[in-house]
């Protein structure tokens, strides 16, 4: 297999990351959800954690898109 | 992504061009105005307007002067949460740095190519957004000295760690300091980036549908292409706010471990 074309497929792979990302982000968001509900006045304080941990798993994410790219350049 | 002939090149809204000056240059580097400094004139005239606008002293304020007290009472909240009394010094820098993030993302944003003007989108480029990273880390950096001196590194050693640990724990610790000014500006770069890309993306498809004359295939591709652009469109106004929170955010929090060492 040349080079491009194991590029061009490592591109697609590494943007599996992308889609674990969102399972991420949603999980954060979700368990503030859920808590939230449940104790609706303490959620106001915790604003701040939410968008922390939100950031964090996001820019996780954001590194797997960034390989993709990088591939995909190298490639095309 | 060569751009083959009549589809859409979804990384030619990136180029920076320059507008005038071709031929200024500092020690061997161009130095023209390109539209990437178009743009960010366009950001600092925008922003200097609205607090311009909202910077009265009226008791009971009009709606102007509320959204831009709401603005700057949201960031010194976030502040004092973060940091505390010791970082009120730093809300001029935060609250200029949340400010122009914010606008320049919602600049990008902006219909005007319906009057032939594309918009183009300052932190769309990972050298825009890593000296704003930069500048963060940097004052970090200055401020953790100056305060502490020596005592600084102090911070990548947490309380109650074993002495064997130390060493490996430093190291650790260290690197996920230096990482922060990449992951900063990374994260908005790759966030703007991603949501033009995809945008753009989907008018190409709109574009082919409606090109191809084809009745029956061309509703079926344009009318879903531009219902998720419309929706996309509006998702990225939300993340243009998120990602210049989370940078005004992070980089309190930075400053914070400087200031009050944990």
């Amino acid at each position: 297999m040349d080079a491009q074309s194991a590029a061009l497929i490592g591109a697609g792979l590494a943007a599996i990351g992308a889609g674990m990302a969102a399972l991420g982000v949603g999980n954060v968001f979700g368990s503030f959800l859920e808590s939230a509900l449940r104790n609706p006045a303490a959620a106001d304080g915790q604003q701040g954690r939410l968008f922390i941990g939100f950031a964090a798993a996001e820019l996780l994410g954001l590194l797997s898109f960034l390989i993709a790219i990088l591939l995909y350049l190298k490639a095309a | 992504m060569a751009a083959q002939s009549g589809n859409v090149d979804p990384m030619h809204q990136f180029t920076v061009e320059p507008l005038f000056g071709h031929d200024w240059a500092i020690a061997g580097h161009s130095i023209a105005f390109t539209n990437s400094a178009a743009w960010m004139a366009a950001t600092l005239v925008a922003l200097w307007l609205f607090m311009l606008g909202g910077m009265k002293r009226e008791l009971v304020p009009g709606r102007w002067q509320m959204a831009v007290e709401g603005f700057t009472g949201f960031i010194t909240n976030m502040m004092d949460t973060s940091i505390g009394p010791k970082g009120r010094r730093f809300v001029p820098y935060v609250f200029s740095l949340f400010m122009f993030i914010l606008f320049a993302n919602i600049l990008g944003m902006l219909p005007t190519a319906l009057f032939g003007l594309h918009p183009f989108t300052v932190t769309s480029h990972l050298t825009a957004t890593g000296v704003l990273a930069i500048l963060s880390f940097g004052i970090v950096l200055v401020v953790g000295f100056a305060k502490h001196k020596l005592h600084f590194f102090s911070l990548f050693i947490p309380h109650g760690t074993p002495w064997y640990m130390v060493p490996l724990i430093f190291f650790v610790e260290l690197l996920s300091f230096l990482i922060r000014p990449f992951s900063l500006g990374l994260r908005l770069f790759v966030a703007m980036t991603a949501g033009h890309v995809l945008l753009e993306v989907l008018a190409g498809f709109v574009i082919s549908g409606a090109n191809s004359g084809s009745l029956a295939l061309g509703p079926i591709v344009v009318i879903p292409s531009f219902a998720l652009m419309v929706g996309i469109s509006v998702l990225e106004l939300l993340v243009a706010a998120i990602q210049a929170y989370v940078f005004a955010l992070l980089t309190s929090l930075y400053l914070n471990d400087a200031i009050n060492l944990h």
